[in-house]
């Protein structure tokens, strides 16, 4: 129990560390929500090793936590959909067992970045902003590539005494 | 990498660069600009006119620039500044967003006038 509380604590402070590194290394394109989402690989490798839950616990702490320290309050539900409906599509496609965690990533990203589109129509109560669906598809595509063969790695790396 | 997540990629591609060109195609030249906030029209312009606008934004600071038929966020205190990065827009269907401050510059490709038009006849 103290171990796994101590593995918690660990995996929230590094995913909050790879948070800053992306606050501080923006992608200008000036379009809400195009990342890269180093963030996703610190939950794909506990989504690899250890439960469904465990990752989504961390998810939650570390884009609210990320939200308060270093980024913005206001965004924190923006950021909360996208992660949770992230999280959910990377849950059924590993429990399909028909792809790598190249393809459960891009899942992962293209999810991500729909949410938070979606909650972002919502709120500010205007439809047109869906004209960012298409770069947004490229984008968490493209980050989704990248982030899971990080992730592949990462698993072959990690001890699995860790969890 | 498996033989499914190389179709999952393509799907998603494919999907994208098709809407991408529905959308491009749809496009005309823009013709007004509206400024909404909270979902609100707050401010209509037309895109030949060149002036600095200050979007009425609460607890904060949004100014938008026209100038050669283009619009820009000139100027944002909003904490994640993506407004202020995004190219200036031009074309029907474009829009910028400020999610902090929910402020939306959008182009339309209808103006007033034409309305106007369409009900004095
Ligand atoms: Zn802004």
């Amino acid at each position: 129990m103290t171990k796994r509380v101590a593995a918690d604590g660990l995996f929230i402070s590094l995913s909050l560390v790879v948070s800053y590194i992306e606050v501080m290394l923006p992608i200008p394109l000036g379009i809400p929500g195009v990342k890269i989402g180093l963030a996703n690989a610190v939950i794909m490798v506990l989504l690899f090793f250890s439960t469904w839950q465990r990752a989504l616990g961390i998810s939650v702490l570390r884009i609210v936590l990320a939200g308060f320290l270093f980024g913005n309050p206001m965004t924190i539900v923006y950021s909360l959909a996208g992660g949770v409906l992230s999280l959910f599509v990377m849950v059924i496609l590993k429990k399909m067992e028909e792809f790598s965690a190249v393809g459960i990533s891009v899942g992962g990203g293209v999810a991500h970045n729909l949410g938070q589109l979606t909650v972002a129509v919502l709120l500010m109560e205007n439809a047109k902003i869906y004209y960012y669906a298409p770069v947004l598809l490229i984008t968490g595509t493209i980050a989704g590539i990248a982030i899971g063969a990080l992730t592949g790695v990462l698993i072959k790396k990690m001890p699995k005494q860790l969890f | 990498m498996k033989k499914k997540d190389v179709i999952l990629i393509s799907v998603v591609l494919v999907i994208a660069l098709i809407s991408f060109g529905i959308l491009k195609f749809m496009q005309k030249d823009g013709k007004e600009v509206i400024v909404t906030m909270n979902g609100k029209m707050v401010y209509t312009t037309d895109l030949r006119e060149d002036q600095v606008y200050k979007i009425p934004v609460k607890d904060g600071e949004n100014v938008m620039e026209i100038s050669d038929g283009k619009v820009r966020m000139k100027k944002a205190d909003c904490p994640d500044q993506i407004c202020k990065h995004h190219r200036a827009i031009e074309k029907s269907g474009e829009t910028i967003v400020c999610l902090p401050h929910k402020v939306v510059i959008e182009i339309s490709s209808d103006t007033k006038e034409q309305e106007l038009d369409g009900i004095t006849r």
